[in-house]
């Protein structure tokens, strides 16, 4: 049990994001831990471990020789029915990729924590959204917390969403590195009879049987790969309902709201800034700071990046008069970063959309200010009040 | 084509719940080049039946061998293997 402040059924406690994602793990009652270690991750797994060591969780901790086996060894483990976890950083996230599209494709749920940090070269630590942003396409479900809180609770969260039988789809849950995942704050976390009750044992299908044999991740080629795909895909959309659902859920029973996106001042806003992770709350004290002087913006973060909630981000954008989309990445010879595009997407087909702009901003660890967050309003500002994009693309905070 | 499943009808994470059901799936269209076994010339050493890595050859109780050409991929390896050339490798055309 947790050391803390009790306050009603939940404690009161103090942890790194880290340390957060591992007691959420232990508390998940999690069956198989396969990772290798990698800065800002490490300490994740190190705790996790430990509560093994202990005797505080009865999981099997597989030492492997890399991410790539890492992750192959958690798809294995997941086919058994095995609740399973692993966790990466960048450079080891790229090591998984080809294994990241083969989890996605065979249905085995697996919860992974990315504390997101900048891909090399140059060789850096700190956070940049690169390697998130980089296995979009995989058919992974991704949530960015913004805080340690959110770091745990969508953890929890991630288990039931990847072992619902409506989605049978891994969840990605992302962390700013070194800024949630070594960031010491204070949260709330659930006593274990809640989260037992919320997240009871995996009830698997077409689990590996030596007395029912069946062939798992078997040879397609162009008579049934693009059926194959065909339903994936529908089965990835199909999967909104249900994120939706358990997210109301967890809502309910945490006292803590979760949904695909968190709006700040949208319902009059004609400036905006969309952001991802830990820049949230940056962006939205500076926006308590403007909205102060009469300035109408607002700020809308997504917690849900995968499936992309497009309806919802719409609705709530397609009335403001420009949006600045912020990324922590950028992408090479595209017309915009990653976020930016698919904020684009979204509002082609709105009658009514926002003049965009796009900022980059915050690479490997590069702090985001209060002053470059107002900075982005100014913009953001001076295109509603001008009507015209000056720059399609700035970035924020380079000399 | 119209035998062919739809993509609703495709289980879970494309799993093959039914063991051993590779034998559906013929490969013989994959072939470019058919064997023909000369078998006035086979001394029925059954090397290629040893080599044949699919395996498409089939070893009659005589030891006499024929091809399977439902699986039969088109290799050569057993016109290659053949000791007395009596296996000619012919185009299936186009």
């Amino acid at each position: 049990m947790a050391v803390g402040v009790q306050v009603g059924r939940q404690t009161r406690v103090g942890m790194s994001g880290n340390e957060a994602v591992a007691y959420a793990v232990k508390q998940s009652n999690v069956d198989v831990v396969a990772a290798y270690p990698i800065t800002p991750q490490t300490i994740i797994v190190e705790r996790i471990a430990e509560y093994v060591n202990n005797g505080e969780l009865n999981a099997a901790c597989v030492a492997v020789e890399s991410e790539h086996s890492a992750l192959s060894a958690c798809i294995g483990a997941s086919l058994t029915g095995a609740r399973v976890f692993t966790a990466t950083s960048s450079q080891g996230l790229a090591l998984m990729w080809e294994i990241l599209w083969i989890a996605s494709a065979m249905r085995t749920p697996i919860v992974m924590a990315l504390a997101n940090r900048a891909l090399s070269a140059p060789i850096n630590i700190h956070c940049s959204h690169d390697d998130a942003y980089a296995v979009r396409d995989a058919g992974w479900i991704q949530f960015f917390a913004e805080d340690v809180q959110e770091a745990y609770d969508l953890t929890i969260q991630a288990f039931r969403i990847a072992e619902d039988e409506r989605v049978l789809f891994p969840v990605i849950v992302n962390l700013d590195g070194f800024i949630l995942s070594h960031g010491v704050e204070a949260l709330y976390v659930l006593d274990d009879e809640s989260v037992n009750a919320f997240l009871p044992p995996r009830k698997p299908i077409n689990t590996i049987d030596v007395e029912k044999p069946m062939t798992y991740g078997p040879l397609v080629l162009y008579d049934y790969y693009m059926e194959f795909k065909r339903a994936q895909a529908e089965a990835f959309n199909n999967s909104y309902p249900a994120i939706l659902g358990i997210l109301q859920e967890y809502s309910k029973l945490s006292g803590r709201n979760y949904a695909p996106i968190k709006t700040y001042g949208m319902e009059d806003a004609e400036a905006a800034l969309v952001v991802l992770g830990s820049s949230a709350g940056t962006a939205r004290f500076v926006a308590r700071r403007l909205r102060e002087q009469g300035k109408k913006v607002g700020v809308v973060s997504l917690t849900l990046y995968r499936p992309f909630p497009r309806d919802e981000l719409a609705r709530v954008l397609r009335r403001v008069k420009s949006v600045v989309v912020m990324d922590r990445s950028y992408s090479f010879g595209s017309p915009g970063a990653q976020l930016f595009m698919d904020v684009a997407s979204a509002l082609y087909d709105e009658k009514e959309r926002p003049l965009l702009v796009n900022a980059v901003y915050g690479l490997g660890g590069r702090d985001f200010t209060a002053e470059q967050a107002e900075m982005a309003f100014r913009i953001a500002l001076e295109t509603a009040r001008s009507g015209e994009v000056k720059e399609r693309q700035v970035w924020l905070g380079v000399r | 084509m119209s035998s062919l499943l739809s993509w609703r009808d495709l289980g879970i994470g494309c799993v093959i719940s039914e063991p051993g059901n590779s034998v559906q799936y013929k490969t013989g269209d994959w072939r470019a080049h058919r064997p023909v076994i000369d078998q006035t010339k086979c001394i029925k050493c059954l090397l290629c039946w040893v080599y044949c890595p699919e395996p498409a050859i089939t070893r009659h109780n005589d030891d006499r061998v024929e091809i399977n050409y439902d699986y039969c991929k088109g290799c050569g390896i057993c016109a290659n293997e053949c000791p007395v050339k009596a296996i000619k490798m012919v185009s299936e055309g186009v």
